[in-house]
């Protein structure tokens, strides 16, 4: 039964790392930035969370609502200035500015707010509950509505994508940004959208993981930035639901190298990232159309 | 230069492009007044698709300005160009290989000129495409993707229509067949400045010439003023045929 528990405990564990990887996933597939800052970004979601509560005390699970249009706004601004300035050059130079950006966000974040652990408490006596499943599986509410969280995100995202206006302008400048332009769209506009979307992913990505357990300020790339890395790769690049698939692959993977041995853990999740790597390069999910 | 007294629709003053360190365009002038079929022919290298892509404002160039409707645009942002009434159909199509026909079609019209082209009015142009609207572009005919390329541009309801190549990679019994809808989109009031490798059919379907060699302008003139000897000349720089 033991097995059977590190199955569900890794498919809910899945559901936050999609939740870490969706919006580096997006900012790859639409403008072929890898955004190396995005594990930083999600933990500046759960700073901010951490003082919108402080200051107005609204529950943890309503913080969401100033978090999320704070990261989108911030992710609209740097997209259409540091992150634009860096694109004209080359896609290489996205990646010295992402990773400086990451070093610059750790380190105010050490200055600031010293190496202090915080955790995003839950007062909610539900959702710090859990329920049990004979006498080995015991389910928590919260990773459950994590993983509903993540599931519905998902959705709701290949919904915005296939389905509305702005949807289909970034998947065609996705594919031609040039023949975009041609037709009168300001890609740049487009890309700041979609960069709105991802860091509003992240910023919810940090509220969640805040919950899960304590963070700091090197969080960002320790642990968030490596998981979503891996989540991606495992699940193929652009694919929405590759990241879901690959998300849960790599918390399965993780729970039963703890079940081995809970030294296990972290190196079980790599093994099965550096194969899929070997055996299948382009991801479990290949790309598909949809980015 | 030219028989109208009219304003030109695009007024090309000396224009010159340079790719690093090679001159793509040396000093080309002309005017393309409301209503014409301007076509630019040339052989391989000669420039004129660099030419296209400057008009619509993919290229810098080095020195020159881009007059459109009485207003130098020559500054201008590619997707400003294209809404103010500039709008290519690039060569090679381009079209979105991920989207379906219809999305391709709607992604022109996103920013359209209010104008008579609506996607139900490509729909009647092609009537093939009404049943294949949710079909992605990626699966279709060389052919048949350049009719979506031309109706994701008219779409966007422009003034001057830039056609690069339409020819390009298409059997003849193809090239025809979309030139032959030329007339169609003509009569809706558009003007048309194209590209062609294929000196036979630019012949055909154009009101004026204009050839260039190297970057250099070889002969301008209306079609029926030019003999073929001089097109000839003009294409390989045999002699250095000038204008009459």
């Amino acid at each position: 039964m033991s097995w059977v528990n590190a199955l569900i405990q890794g498919v809910l564990i899945g559901g936050l790392y999609a939740l870490f990887a969706c919006g580096l996933s997006l900012m790859f597939g639409v403008m072929k930035v890898v955004n190396l800052a995005h594990g930083d970004l999600a933990v500046i979601g759960a700073y901010i969370a951490l003082g919108v509560i402080a200051v107005s005390h609204v529950p943890v699970l309503l913080s969401f609502l100033i978090v999320v249009p704070a990261m989108a706004v911030l992710g609209y601004l740097l997209q259409r200035t540091v992150l634009q300035a860096a694109l004209d050059r080359s896609v290489l130079t996205t990646l010295l500015v992402t990773f400086g950006l990451s070093v610059v966000i750790e380190n105010a974040l050490l200055q600031w707010k010293h190496a202090d652990s915080h955790s995003l408490g839950v007062n909610n006596s539900i959702l710090t509950g859990s329920f049990t499943i004979g006498s080995q599986i015991e389910i928590a509410y919260l990773r459950l509505m994590i993983f509903g969280v993540a599931v519905v995100l998902l959705l709701g995202l290949q919904y915005f994508l296939s389905r509305s206006k702005y949807g289909r302008l970034i998947r065609a400048v996705a594919d031609d940004r040039e023949a975009a332009q041609l037709a009168g769209v300001d890609y740049r506009h487009v890309f700041g959208i979609a960069a709105a979307i991802a860091f509003g992913t992240a910023g919810l990505a940090g509220i969640a993981y805040g919950m899960f357990g304590q963070f700091g300020p090197t969080a960002g790339t320790d642990t968030i930035l490596l998981f979503a890395f891996a989540a991606v790769v495992i699940g193929g690049l652009g694919s929405l639901w590759g990241t879901l698939l690959g998300g849960i692959v790599l918390g399965v993977a993780q729970q039963i190298g703890a079940q081995i041995s809970a030294s296990d853990q972290l190196l079980a999740g790599y093994i099965v990232f550096l194969a899929v790597l070997v055996v299948r390069p382009q991801g479990l999910v290949a790309r598909g159309a949809r980015s | 230069m030219s028989d109208h007294n009219g304003v030109p629709l695009l007024d090309i003053d000396t224009l010159t492009v340079h790719h690093g360190q090679l001159r793509a365009l040396d000093q080309v002038s002309f005017r393309v007044f409301p209503g014409e079929v301007y076509a630019i022919i040339g052989a391989n290298g000669a420039g004129k698709s660099t030419l296209l892509r400057t008009i619509a404002g993919l290229h810098r160039p080095t020195s020159g300005t881009i007059g459109y409707d009485g207003r130098d645009v020559t500054g201008l942002r590619p997707e400003r160009r294209a809404t103010a009434g500039i709008v290519m159909v690039p060569e090679g199509r381009r079209l979105f290989g991920s989207l379906t026909l219809e999305e391709n079609l709607l992604v022109g019209a996103s920013r359209a000129r209010k104008g008579e082209w609506t996607t139900d009015a490509v729909y009647e142009l092609f009537p093939w495409m009404r049943d294949r609207r949710t079909q992605r572009t990626a699966q279709m005919s060389g052919g048949e993707q350049q009719s979506v390329a031309i109706g994701r541009a008219l779409v966007a309801n422009p003034r001057v229509l830039l056609l690069d190549e339409l020819s390009l990679g298409l059997a003849p019994v193809v090239v025809r067949h979309i030139y032959a809808m030329l007339p169609r989109i003509l009569a809706t009031g558009l003007t048309v400045l194209l590209v062609e490798q294929d000196v036979s059919q630019a012949l055909r379907v154009a009101t004026h010439i204009h050839c260039l060699l190297e970057g250099r302008t070889t002969l301008q003139g209306r079609p029926d003023q030019v003999s073929a000897a001089q097109v000839e000349a003009a294409y390989f720089g045999l002699a250095h045929a000038k204008e009459r």
